[in-house]
């Protein structure tokens, strides 16, 4: 028997929603959903695949770090999603669905009906076939056409017109006057039409609208939601998770190494070093002891240290840069979607167009219902039935393509604004670099020392002890046996191998007698034998240089924005040969773009860390790696996975040629309606070469559009 | 003509159950986790028989 998924949630229990991306296959369904139910304090967990999300309703007391370690213990990594996203369902698809759902239905019945009529049905026969085509279309119309009325109203109240005014128009006086006919027993009605082009422009709606939820769940999976609080040091000496927003100044945190700051403050016990990259761009962990300020945002990289609050919540650094964000964001939401922009010029035509022919049958004595039939016709006939698809149809094409090859795009609008740009700005750590240290020396290691270096390090969580192990990791090293394996903090670990005392541990200048030279190192040591020293550094992404030689060969210029200093960037901006702007605060980053804006460039930011959100946001089009902070990755338009840089071309590439063949679906509809419109002002049209006119047009784009399935290349 | 008194009715009874049952399993989840219903069917539920 297969197994259906469990749906009604046991009522009255707390539901705690967790991304788990680890999550692969049918296994990994029964292992959480069966594992999980037989936690305590846990009733029932619920998976949703497509999503990579578990729902977990549990006892009230059951906390999250408590479900995390459970979901860990069945070998999955967790993050639990905020309540924004908890209570967030994907309701204006499933609307649009609805809508198109009851379209279809109605479509496909009155069809039914009309081709009866067109066959030579007359007298009773087509009256009573107009009057049910009549009970069908009506409730449709005003079921299914509220997605566009409501749009369209919008627009209008604003003084402004989109797509959804000649929509609205043309499927409401259509409706009137095949209403009209219907009552005096007219020879033609037009509910077919009606009804067919409202499915039509539901159908292009939907697909954006799926476009959009499917990239919004791929990025809410990638989303680290960390620092969303601290452990908290009590009076009494105990300590208690405290969620961020409950954070107070002059509460006390114990700051673990690998973990995130959730305030600021001011270091009272311990050293340590701080990764800042994140905030500043700045790629060598900063030393930092008693009394200095840290920040939220930044993470500790190597031993406990306790913090003192200083500021929490909306005071912190941080949130100030949050706010920059949101003032950013204000450019991008003003961009007006190609479609909108066509209909600028569309809905005057077309109205132009159906009034004209309107006045011009009057005048040659055709009398006002004749006329009006007429004009209809014209309406009908130009209404943007494949306008409204040619849009969204090679979209999510070209989205769903970009999606193969790890590039989630957030919307329909990002890849229109994507083809536009003519300049990139890139920031250095973490974009053009990995924005991790990788090990540089690993021949260092020879045959006897690798096996047990990657023992050790696999027992280490620091950054360092990571980049040993995936370095020895990619060369297929085995590791070693070892026993009793002790995590000295901040200095590194130890262990016994074969009898001997093995290291890997923070560089003493004792042991090398002097200076260590590059900050980011290691020494590994293994009996009495001289200890050697690893090195790190932060290396460029794979294909940085090629990527950067492509912009180039597409027109686009590139240059380095980076809050790092100038003597960590240059060597960068050597071997890529680009120019670059050091030093750099948020601000700074958004004075440039908007400099560059002003001088008519548009402009693409690649950018990951926090420092970057504001120029995120405020980039004509943006990306972010997947590596990137929540606030990167939320504000960039779309996020690419792996380490490589070369999905940046990609996206370009694709978005160039979804916006190639919008083009030409558009030049397609024109010429439709170049050889349809005079049909329609001279009187030819009947329903019948309307319906076919409409739905011709249609699979022409949309067929059209499907040649965009390999355009992610 | 009495056949399209019955006809009609019928051709519309079809489409409308249709479109009910359509509804219905939107309305009860069944569209939700297209990807993870792909997979379930593989998932040997092993309950305990009662012996």
């Amino acid at each position: 028997m297969n197994a259906p998924a469990p749906r009604a949630s046991i009522a009255a229990l707390p539901e705690s929603l967790f991304a788990v991306p680890g999550m692969r296959c049918a296994g990994c369904i029964s292992k959480i959903e069966n594992g999980l139910a037989q936690v305590p304090g846990i009733a029932a967990a619920r998976v949703n695949f497509t999503a990579k999300r578990v729902a977990i309703s549990h006892l009230p007391e059951t906390t999250i770090p408590e479900i995390q370690r459970a979901i860990a213990a069945l070998g999955f990594e967790s993050q639990p999603l905020g309540d924004e996203l908890a209570g967030f369902t994907d309701e204006s698809s499933r609307e649009l669905l609805k809508a198109m759902a009851v379209a279809g239905f109605a479509m496909m019945n009155i069809m039914l009906l009309s081709v009866s009529v067109w066959s030579g049905a007359s007298g009773g026969t087509k009256d009573l076939f107009h009057w049910l085509s009549a009970l069908i279309a009506l409730p449709t119309v005003a079921y299914s056409g509220r997605p566009f009325f409501r749009s369209a109203w919008n627009a209008v109240s604003n003084r402004r017109t989109n797509m959804d005014v000649p929509i609205s128009i043309g499927v409401i006086l259509t409706t009137t006057l095949s209403l009209f006919e219907t009552f005096v027993g007219g020879a033609h009605a037009y509910f077919d039409g009606a009804v067919m082009l409202l499915f039509f422009l539901l159908t292009g709606r939907w697909l954006d609208s799926v476009m959009r939820d499917r990239a919004r769940d791929g990025v809410s999976a990638l989303l680290k939601h960390k620092a969303a609080g601290a452990l908290v040091l009590g009076e009494d000496g105990t300590s208690a998770w405290v969620n961020a927003d409950a954070l107070k100044p002059g509460m006390v945190m114990l700051v673990a190494a690998g973990e995130r700051l959730a305030a600021d403050g001011v270091v009272t016990k311990g050293n340590s070093q701080f990764d800042l990259s994140l905030l500043t761009g700045e790629s060598l962990p900063v030393a930092v002891a008693d009394g200095d300020l840290v920040h939220a945002g930044t993470l500790n990289v190597d031993a406990p240290v306790e913090v003192r609050i200083t500021a929490a919540g909306a005071a912190t650094a941080l949130a100030d840069i949050a706010r920059l964000m949101e003032d950013a964001g204000q450019s991008k939401s003003r961009y007006v979607r190609i479609a909108d922009r066509a209909a600028r010029y569309y809905a005057p035509a077309v109205h132009t167009l159906a009034l004209l022919s309107f006045a011009g049958w009057m005048l040659a004595g055709a009398g006002w219902h004749q006329s009006l039939l007429i004009a209809v016709a014209v309406l009908i006939i130009t209404c943007p039935c494949a306008l409204g698809l040619a849009v969204p149809a090679a979209q999510i094409v070209s989205a769903g393509a970009l999606m193969k090859k790890g590039i989630l795009v957030k919307d329909g609008s990002a890849l229109e604004r994507l083809a536009e740009v003519d300049r990139a700005l890139l920031d250095k750590t973490g974009t053009l670099t990995l924005g991790r240290p990788e090990l540089t020396n690993i021949d260092a290691l020879d045959a006897a020392a690798a096996p047990v270096a990657l023992a050790l390090a696999r027992s280490s969580r620091h950054p360092l002890s990571q980049a040993v192990r995936r370095a020895l990791e990619a060369k297929a090293v085995a590791a070693a046996d070892i026993t009793d394996v002790r995590e000295i903090a901040g200095k590194g670990v130890e262990a016994i191998w074969q009898g001997k005392l093995a290291r890997l541990v923070r560089p003493e200048k004792a042991l090398f007698g002097g200076d260590v030279g590059a900050s980011l190192a290691v020494a590994f040591q293994l009996g009495d034998a001289p200890a050697t020293l690893l090195t790190f550094e932060d290396g460029l992404r794979p294909e940085a240089a090629a990527t950067l030689r492509e912009l180039k060969a597409l027109g686009i210029e590139s240059s380095i924005a980076s809050g790092d200093r100038a003597e960590a960037v240059q060597p960068v901006a050597r071997i890529l040969g680009l120019t670059a702007q050091t030093g750099m605060h948020p601000q700074d980053k958004l004075d440039t773009i908007s400099r560059l804006a002003a001088a008519g460039h548009k402009v693409l930011m690649i950018g990951d860390g926090l420092n970057d959100g504001p120029a995120l946001a405020a980039g004509h089009a943006s990306l972010a790696p997947a590596s990137a902070s929540d606030a990167g990755q939320n504000a960039a338009d779309a996020v690419f996975m792996g380490d490589s840089l070369a999905p940046v071309v990609i996206a370009i590439r694709a978005a160039r040629a979804t916006q190639r063949i919008v083009r030409q679906n558009f030049a397609l509809a024109i010429g439709y309606n170049v050889i349809a419109v005079p049909m329609a002002i001279m009187g030819m049209v009947t329903p019948l070469i309307a319906a076919l006119a409409m739905s011709g047009s249609s699979v022409i784009v949309v067929a059209n559009a499907l040649r965009l399935k390999g355009a992610a290349q | 003509m009495t056949g399209i008194a019955f006809l009609i009715p019928i051709a519309l009874g079809l489409g409308l159950l249709g479109l009910g049952a359509f509804f219905w399993s939107l309305r009860s989840g069944q569209f939700e986790d297209l990807d993870g219903a792909a997979l379930r069917i593989l998932i040997d539920e092993d309950a305990p028989v009662d012996e």
